[in-house]
Parts: C-alpha cells; structure tokens; sequence
C-alpha cells in the first residue's frame, strides 16, 4: 500500500532543465515510471529516453500520467502547480525553493475543492522505497518496512532515514512535506494517510522552528492515531527573529519556538527524541510493541 | 528584507497611505535646513536604523526650532543606539528623518501580515497603539481586532469598515480610515511585503489619519520582480558575514559560541547546532551550503566561518543526497590546505560516495578528525574545543 505513490504512479516532469531531467533519470532508474516531461516549444522531442510534450494537458492525453514533479523556477512555479490541478492529476510535488508567499498563498488558496494534491513547495520529494521515487532524496538510504516518515527538511529527514535503517527498521513511505510558510500537505495530512495506511505501523515526525504545524499534529495524534508516533524538532538553539536557511524557520514574536513543540508534543503522547542522533531510536524503543522483534 | 523609516514612508506616499511632511539629514545643518523647510512649530529627529524602541534608547527628539532640530540632530547623528532590537554592540547613526510634528488626539496600531495557520492575508488593529504590541495581546488579548482576508479576493471595502467601527471609529472618521487601509493592503500586495506596521497610527486633531511610523518588510523570494525595492537594501544595516554568504548563495547566521559549522540543507544545519549543545558545546554560526554545494563553495563557506576570531574548532557534517561527498572532501582538503587551517576539524561525510569522501580526507596528510554518526561529530568538535582551551 504505501501513501502518496507506488509501482503503479505514472510520472510527469514539469520543468525538463538540467536539475529536473537529472532527477527525472535518477527516479526511472530506481524503478519509477517517469512517462513524459514538460518543455513548453518542444513537445514532440525526446530528453534522455523521456517524451516530451508541451502541455501538462497532451501529457495527461498521451500517458495516462497521474503525478508530476516540479522542478520549474520561482517565477513560474506556481502556474505549474495550477496547471498540474487543472489536469487533474492526483499528485503534484513541487522542489522548488523560493516561490513568493503572495504567489503560493493565491495558488493555495485556489487548490480548494481539487481533487489534486500538493506535496511542497521546497521539499525534497517523497519515496516508497523498493517502489516509487518523486523528487531529490537519495532513495539508496530508504528499505521497505513499516515505518512512515514525514519531514520539514530534506537532509534532516535522510539523517532520520539512515538511524532508522541502520536499526533494521524499514520505512512504508518517506515524505518531505518541505520547509515554505505555506505548503500543500501538512503534518496532519501526512500523519492521517499513515494512520489510515495498514502497512504503515509506526510514524517518525521530524519538524522544525517557525508556524504551529507541530502544536497542531500534536492534537491530531492525540484525537485520531492509535498508531505511536515519534517526533524530533530542529532548531532547539536558534535564536529569535532570524530565518534559519527555510523561508517558514523562523520565531518571530515570540512564536514558533522549539520548546513550545516538544511541550504540545509530549502532552499529547508524543515520544520526542532529545538529541537528533537519537530519533531512530527514540521510535523503535516508543514502537517496540507494534515492530516486534 | 527590512527597509528604513523614511524609505517605508515614501513608499506609504507613492500609494496614498497618508504620512506627516518629512526629510532625510545626514548632518545636524541638513537638518536645521529641513526644519525650516517643513515649516512646522514642532519637528521630530529621529535615528534611522533597522530597531524599534528608538525612543527610549534616545533616539528620537522633538525639537520647536531649526536651531533645536540642528542641535538634536548633533546628538543623535553618530551615536550608538542600544534598543531591545539592536544587536548586543549597539548600531551606529548614520542619519535622521526630520518631520513635522502632528497633534495627535489618539494612538491606534495597525499592521497588515500573512496568517500562517488560515492561509491568508490579516489585517491586525489595536486602539492600544504606541505600545508594544506583544504585551498588549499578552496582557488584553481583547483589545487586538483581526480581519482576515482571502489571498483571491483582496481586502474589500466593507472589510475596512467594519474594522474602523470595531475600533470604535465615527461615521466621518470611517470615511478618512477606509481609503488609507485599502491603500495600505495594495502596497502590501503590489510590493510583495511580508509585513507593514504601523505602530502607532495616529488621529489628529483635524480629523486625519497619519502614519507617525513605518515598518515595511519584503519576501525576499519576491525581490527578483522589485528592482526598485531591492536597491532600498542598507548594507550598513546588515551583518557583514550574512552580507557575504548571500552573494555567494550560502545561508549563514553568526552565533556566538567557538564551533564553525558547515552543513547541507537547512534542517540538518539546525539539528547540527542542537547536537553540539546537546554535547556541552556552543556553535559559532549556522550554515547551510545547500544543494549544490561543490569545492569552490566549501572553500568560500571556510574562508566565512573562520572570518570569526571566536573559531576553535570546526564540524563539517554533510549527508550527500544530491551533494557528492567525495567533491565535498576534496573541497575541504583544498579549503584547510591553501587557507591554513590551524583550528581542528571534525569531518562527517554521509551518503552519495561517503566512502570516497572518507578515503580523500585520509589521504590528505591534514589534521582532520573523521566522524561516522551524528553523535560522534558533536562529541569529537565539543572534545576537540575543550582540548584546546
């Protein structure tokens, strides 16, 4: 089962540069079936083995494609998010870093009631291991398994990854839900697909400083999970006012601070790892009863 | 991106959100000449610097003549302002904004922001202006108005309405407030800010509405379409090292412990800043080479981070998705040869051609401590620092 992708998603490309037709190969090689790529003027080509189309909408007509990924710069970015929801895809991820909030926020807003869901922006993608790879993340790291993993960050979640790994424990699906003031797919969104996955037993969360997303999932583990969730939060040491390298990394007045997480975390049932060297940890210790031995 | 006061207010003009007559002086005789041109029985003298509480660092001065402007502005020009805002040394004056006094018969706040958590644009109102506007939602979170508005529809008027009567505004005042907050929201919109606050916004006894001060803050994702806006950016108001890791595409903030950081991706890089706590130990900066890290960068990331005197050790901590290890490595073997290095460094490579990386770092005949985990890195650069002290 898995969320979000599997052997069965058909790929689309949008934004065929040097960054996306490198990620486009990477992926087929790990056994994706990346179906087209979009270059507006150039349909009809092909780029390294991928056809090319000139609209999402030839793309969907020709290859049945139901998920894309966008690699596309800032300034177009979040048409392509649109383009991608008017085609009617199923997913859209979108890796691109540093869309204007003006232009994400209208495009979120204009999401409402699509039947499309959006994975970003500036995130490292999502992989099913064994079966699907959308996005940048090194899938090499990832086993199958049972544990879900969704992520603020992309390194972060990678470290997270490999102390699980490095503990035997597989993953059902790793999700980078990216690190942008206003994303598609939050926490809660991510955390209700593993709740409803029954492959998935056991849920790492990895967030970080700025917004209420954490304080929110929180509540949302403790209304609706039964399954345990284990949590890690970046930026304990930061200091106020400064933006942390993510555009959304930031306490400012006071809010979006570290501690106030792992407070609303724990009082809802949370396990939270102390030191992010120990989240692999922290889950297989919180989720021994449901992992086995 | 933060701009100055009289930078916010002449934007404020350009868009009709109204803003009391004002000059830029540089020396205590431009402001005696601007005094005189606005013309008004009282000027204020205010320090121009990216800080609030100016005030009661000494920073603004009223003065009720050309010869007092001049001499306010003497005191204030060149003086090191010391506000809750400003950084532990303090920021320089470099120049004051001369403006004519208002007769103010109340003080209101109000700013116009993004609302992570519903998506959309807010406008936020106070009658508790001229206040600290934490402490007001602190102390009386019922005197803080908020009105919330769509990213696809705009503000609309009957929006601006019902906020100026909530505020408790009479029917001739709602008919001054209306035009000046929908001309606020087109300047938050059309400029891409993601902030402007105006603390306070003031009545005056002739029954307008002035902005006394401006805060305007830009998306800096947006700049690219903002020449204009990106040309107000003051470099003597910014960090010199942040200054210098954004034209080379690096994502730095000075801290002030003794352990240089180099790291990619930004939730790692806080994580690796948690990790030298979480082992006794204080970090000097946060660094997120990014996603195309290669040997040119590492070396521009070392020369950034050893710019800082309080250096004593270094932690490069680098889990390789897109980035390849083995041209990190080389990068930091060219890095610590032709700059020196004489501080030790922990080094952990992890992920796409870690094992290369490793073997290039061993053979290198440099003082370079490899790490394995995560734990080990903070462990051996908080070691490494104690042994040195």
């Amino acid at each position: 089962m898995a969320i979000l992708c599997d052997k069965n998603t058909k790929l689309l490309i949008q934004g065929m540069g040097k960054m996306g037709t490198f990620h486009a190969g990477l992926s087929r090689a790990y056994g994706t079936q990346v179906v087209g790529g979009i270059h507006p003027g150039k349909g009809g080509t092909v780029m390294d083995g991928i056809p090319v189309f000139n609209t999402v909408r030839e793309a969907v007509a020709a290859t049945g494609a139901n998920a894309s990924v966008i690699f596309v710069p800032p300034p177009g970015a979040a048409d392509a998010i649109l383009e991608a929801a008017e085609n009617g895809l199923d997913l859209a991820v979108c890796i691109t870093e540093g869309i204007p909030v003006i232009d994400m926020a209208r495009a979120k807003a204009a999401l409402r009631g699509s039947q499309t869901r959006l994975l970003g922006p500036n995130c490292p993608g999502v992989v099913t291991p064994g079966q699907c790879r959308i996005g940048i993340m090194p899938a090499q790291i990832t086993r199958p398994g049972p544990v879900g993993v969704v992520s603020r960050s992309g390194t972060l979640t990678y470290e997270a990854v490999d102390q699980l790994s490095r503990l035997g424990i597989g993953q059902s699906t790793c999700v980078g839900i990216g690190g942008d003031p206003v994303i598609g797919t939050n926490f809660i969104d991510a955390l209700r697909l593993f709740q409803n996955d029954p492959e998935t037993k056991a849920v790492v969360m990895i967030g970080e400083i700025g917004g209420s997303a954490e304080e929110e999932a929180a509540e949302f583990v403790k209304a609706h999970m039964t399954k345990p969730v284990a949590a890690f939060i970046a930026g304990q040491n930061a200091p106020a006012g400064k933006r942390m390298g993510h555009a959304g990394a930031i306490i400012a007045g006071g809010k979006g601070k570290a501690s106030d997480k792992i407070a609303a975390l724990k009082a809802n049932g949370v396990a939270v790892s102390p030191s992010p060297a120990t989240i692999g940890e922290t889950l297989a210790k919180h989720a021994a009863g449901v992992l086995g031995e | 991106m933060n701009v100055h006061e009289y930078q916010a207010k002449a934007l404020f003009r350009e868009f009709g959100v109204a803003v009391p007559n004002g000059q830029l002086a540089t020396t205590p005789e431009e402001a005696e000449r601007a005094a005189k041109a606005l013309g008004s029985p009282v000027v204020v003298v205010k320090a121009q610097v990216h800080a609030g509480g100016r005030g009661k660092a000494g920073g603004v001065k009223l003065a009720k003549s050309p010869a007092e402007a001049k001499q306010a502005a003497s005191q204030i020009l060149g003086m090191t302002l010391h506000t809750p805002q400003t950084p532990p040394e303090g920021k320089l004056v470099r120049k004051v904004y001369v403006e004519a006094g208002s007769n103010i018969v109340k003080e209101y706040y109000l700013a116009v922001l993004f609302d992570r958590a519903s998506e959309k644009f807010a406008l936020v109102a106070s009658t508790e202006g001229g206040m600290e506007i934490e402490l007001v939602a602190e102390r009386s979170p019922d005197k803080i108005l908020t009105t919330q508005v769509d990213p696809n529809v705009g503000l609309r008027e009957y929006q601006a309405r019902d906020l100026g009567f909530r505020l408790g505004l009479d029917g001739e005042q709602i008919k001054k407030f209306v035009p000046f907050v929908m001309a606020l929201y087109a300047l938050y919109q059309e400029k891409d800010c993601s902030q402007v606050e105006i603390n306070p916004l003031v009545l005056t006894a002739e029954g307008d509405f002035y902005a006394l001060d401006g805060k305007l803050n830009f998306d800096d994702n947006a700049l690219y379409r903002h020449p204009e806006i990106a040309e107000l950016r003051d470099p003597d108001e910014e960090d010199a090292r942040e200054r210098a890791a954004k034209e080379i595409d690096l994502a730095y903030v000075g801290l002030d412990g003794n352990i240089g950081c180099m790291v990619n991706g930004a939730g790692l890089a806080m994580a690796t800043l948690d990790m030298i706590h979480f082992c006794g130990g204080k970090p000097a900066n946060f660094l997120d080479a990014g996603g195309g890290a290669d040997k040119q960068k590492v070396k521009e990331a070392f020369k950034l981070i050893l710019r800082d005197e309080n250096v004593k050790a270094i932690l490069v901590n680098i889990f390789g998705g897109i980035v390849r290890c083995d041209l990190i490595a080389e990068g930091v073997v060219a890095a610590a040869d032709e700059l020196g290095v004489k501080v030790p460094l922990v080094v952990r490579l992890q992920g796409t051609m870690a094992k290369e990386g490793r073997e290039i770092l061993a053979r290198s005949n440099l003082n370079i401590t490899p790490a394995e985990t995560l734990k080990e890195a903070g462990e051996l650069a908080v070691a490494s620092v104690k042994g040195a002290a």
